[in-house]
C-alpha cells in the first residue's frame, strides 16, 4: 500500500446533501473515518443520522457533494455495488428478512461479496463466538426472533460479508442494558482483533462516545461538532443535550 | 365410484396446468406487487411456439417422438421466457416507480399486444394439431361397461408438472437466486444493502414464471390438440383464481389453488351442468375468500411500520 492510500480516508463524506421528496435530510455533511477507527455520530432523532448511513449507499441519493470509498467515488454508485465493495450495514429497524431461517440471514450476507467455503465458515464462527445464542437459533425463522436477537443477527448478518466498514445503525436500540454492553464488547473485540472500521450511530451517546476512537454530533442536517470521543464526552452542550438530559428524559 | 375416479384424474391433469401458470402470477405479486395480466397470454404464446417448433422440427424430418418433445420443451421455454423478459424491461420497469395502477394498466395493455400480435400473425382461427402422444391404460373395468381411463397424456401431464415443479421447488429454496428472490420478496432495500441486483432478480422472476406458463402452454396443445390466440384470457383469469385461492404470494398456494380449481371445474362438469363451471369454480373463490380472506396457505398481510 502507498503512503497517499495509506492517509486518505477509508470513508468521506464530502458537502453531501440528500432529501426525502421535498424535505431535506442531509444539508452539507462532511464526515470522514479513517482505517482501523471506530467513529460514533450522535444526535437527537430526525437529526439525520440514518439517512447518512442510507444515503452512503446511495438510497436516497445524494443531491449534492461526493461520497469516496478508498478514495474511489462512489456517489452515483448503484446500491448493490456499493456493497460488494464491501461495506456492511446493519440498518435502522434491523430488517432481518423475518421468513428466512437464522443461517439463511447471514448467508445473505455472505452473498454480498465473493466468499469461498472456507471463508464462509470462519466467518460463521466468528459471529456464533461473538453471539452463541445465534447458534442456538440457527434453523428458526428471522420473525420469530426477540429484538435482541435480531438485532446480534443484523450484525451477524453484516459481518458475514466481511465488512472493511461495518455502518451500525442504533445497535442498542430496545435491548437489555446487558445485551446491549455485550454488543458494544464484540465492537470493541472486532477493532482491536482484525482492525475493524466502523461508524455507530447511537442514540446512547454516553456508551457511543466511550467505545468510539472519534465522534460527530449532527443536528438537523449538518455535523456541529468534532473531536475525539473522549473530547466531546466532555463538552458541556453534549452533557446538557445528549447525556444529563437524556437521563432525566 | 368409478365415474367419480374418472373425473379426479381428469381434474388432476387440468389442475395441473392451472397450477404451472398460477405460480407465475403469485411469483411476480409476492416480489414486485402487481398483478401480471398479460400472464395468460404468455402462457397462450408458450401454446403457439410449442406448435411451430413443433412442426419445424417434423418438417425437418425429425421422426424420435420423445427427442422431438424434449426440444419442443426446450425450445417454448426458452422464447416464452424471452418473451417474459422483454415485457418487463419494456412494460413494467420504467413504471416500478410509478404510482401503483401504473404497471398494472400496463399489463392490461400488454395482454391486448400479445393476443393481437398472435391473431395477426397466426390468424384467428384454432389451430388444431393431431394427436402426438397416443394410448394409455384401463385401470379399472366397470360393472356398467364404465372403464376408468388414464391416457399416456395424462401420465406425461402430471410427471412434467412434478418434475418442473421439484426443479423449481430446488431453485427457490437451495440457490442463490432463489434465495435473492426471496430476500427482495421480503425487503428489496435489505436485499440491496447485501449486494442483490434487485433489477436482474425481478428479470429473472419473470423469466422463471413465463417458462413455467410456456410448460403450460405445451401440455395444453398436447392434451387438447389445440391453441388460439384468445386462449390466454380465460386460462389466465383462472389461474389467476387459482393463485389467490391458494393464498397470493405463495408458491406452494398456487399449485394447491389450481389443483382445486381444475377438481371443481371438472367435478361441477361431471356432475351438474357444463355451462355453469365458470361459475362454480368462481363461486368457491368468493366463499373462500369470505372466510378465509388471505386465501388456503397465504399469510395475513402485517402493515410496516
Amino acid at each position: 500500500m502507498s503512503a497517499a492510500a495509506a492517509t486518505t480516508p477509508l470513508l468521506a463524506v464530502r458537502g453531501v446533501r440528500a432529501a426525502y421528496g421535498k424535505i431535506e435530510a442531509l444539508k452539507g455533511v462532511d464526515i470522514e473515518i479513517n482505517r482501523g477507527e471506530i467513529v460514533a455520530l450522535i444526535g437527537a432523532n430526525g437529526a439525520g443520522k440514518s439517512t447518512l448511513m442510507m444515503t452512503i449507499f446511495g438510497r436516497p441519493r445524494a443531491r449534492a457533494g461526493r461520497i469516496e470509498f478508498d478514495g474511489h467515488d462512489i456517489t452515483g454508485v448503484p446500491t448493490h455495488e456499493i456493497a460488494r465493495l464491501r461495506i456492511a450495514q446493519s440498518p435502522e429497524g434491523r430488517r432481518i428478512f423475518p421468513r428466512m431461517s437464522v443461517a439463511e440471514n447471514l448467508q445473505m450476507g455472505a452473498d454480498a461479496t465473493e466468499c469461498s467455503d472456507a471463508e464462509r465458515e470462519a466467518g460463521l464462527e466468528r459471529v456464533f463466538a461473538l453471539f452463541p445464542r445465534l447458534k442456538e437459533r440457527i434453523a428458526q425463522r428471522g420473525g420469530t426472533l426477540s429484538g435482541g436477537e435480531q438485532q446480534m443477527l443484523a450484525i451477524g448478518r453484516a459481518l458475514m460479508s466481511r465488512p472493511r466498514l461495518l455502518m451500525l445503525d442504533e445497535p442498542s436500540l430496545g435491548l437489555a442494558p446487558l445485551i446491549a454492553r455485550q454488543i458494544f464488547d464484540a465492537i470493541r473485540t472486532l477493532n482491536r482483533q482484525d482492525g475493524l472500521t466502523v461508524l455507530i450511530v447511537e442514540q446512547n451517546a454516553n456508551h457511543a462516545l466511550k467505545l468510539a476512537h472519534r465522534g460527530y454530533v449532527m443536528v438537523n442536517g449538518l455535523i456541529t461538532l468534532a473531536g475525539t470521543g473522549a473530547e466531546l464526552l466532555q463538552r458541556p452542550e453534549i452533557r446538557a443535550a445528549y447525556l444529563e438530559g437524556g437521563r432525566r428524559g | 365410484m368409478d365415474y367419480f375416479a374418472q373425473q379426479l384424474i381428469n381434474g388432476l391433469v387440468l389442475g395441473s396446468i392451472y397450477g404451472l401458470i398460477a405460480i407465475g402470477y403469485t411469483m411476480v405479486y409476492g416480489i414486485v406487487g402487481m398483478i401480471n395480466f398479460a400472464h395468460g397470454d404468455i402462457f397462450m404464446i408458450g401454446g403457439f411456439i410449442a406448435l411451430i417448433s413443433f412442426l419445424v422440427l417434423v418438417s425437418l424430418g425429425l421422426t424420435a417422438i420423445p427427442l422431438i418433445l424434449l426440444i419442443v420443451l426446450l425450445v417454448s421455454m426458452a422464447i416464452t421466457a424471452l418473451y417474459g423478459w422483454t415485457i418487463e424491461r419494456i412494460a413494467y420497469r420504467p413504471l416500478r416507480h410509478s404510482f401503483r395502477l401504473a404497471p398494472m394498466l400496463s399489463a392490461i395493455g400488454m395482454s391486448f399486444v400479445l393476443t393481437n400480435f398472435s391473431q395477426v400473425s397466426q390468424g384467428a382461427r384454432v389451430k388444431p394439431v393431431p394427436p402426438i402422444i397416443t394410448g394409455g391404460y384401463t385401470l379399472h373395468e366397470g360393472a356398467q361397461g364404465f372403464a376408468v381411463q388414464l391416457s399416456n397424456i395424462q401420465i406425461m401431464v402430471v410427471l412434467a408438472t412434478i418434475v418442473v415443479l421439484a426443479l423449481f421447488t430446488w431453485l427457490v429454496s437451495r440457490t442463490r437466486l432463489g434465495r435473492d428472490m426471496r430476500a427482495c420478496e421480503q425487503d428489496q432495500t435489505m436485499a440491496a444493502l447485501l449486494g442483490v441486483d434487485v433489477d436482474r432478480t425481478i428479470s429473472m422472476t419473470f423469466v422463471i414464471g413465463a417458462a413455467l406458463a410456456a410448460v403450460a402452454g405445451m401440455m395444453y396443445l398436447l392434451y387438447y390438440g389445440l391453441v388460439d390466440f384468445f386462449m390466454g384470457f380465460v386460462a389466465g383469469i383462472k389461474a389467476f383464481t387459482a393463485a389467490v385461492l391458494g393464498g397470493i404470494g405463495s408458491l406452494p398456494g398456487a399449485m394447491l389453488g389450481g389443483l382445486a380449481i381444475g377438481l371443481i371445474e371438472t367435478f361441477w362438469s361431471a356432475y351438474f351442468s357444463v355451462e355453469y363451471k365458470d361459475v362454480a369454480a368462481f363461486s368457491i373463490l368468493i366463499v373462500v375468500l369470505i372466510f378465509m380472506p388471505t386465501g388456503l396457505l397465504g399469510r395475513p398481510e402485517v402493515e410496516k411500520v
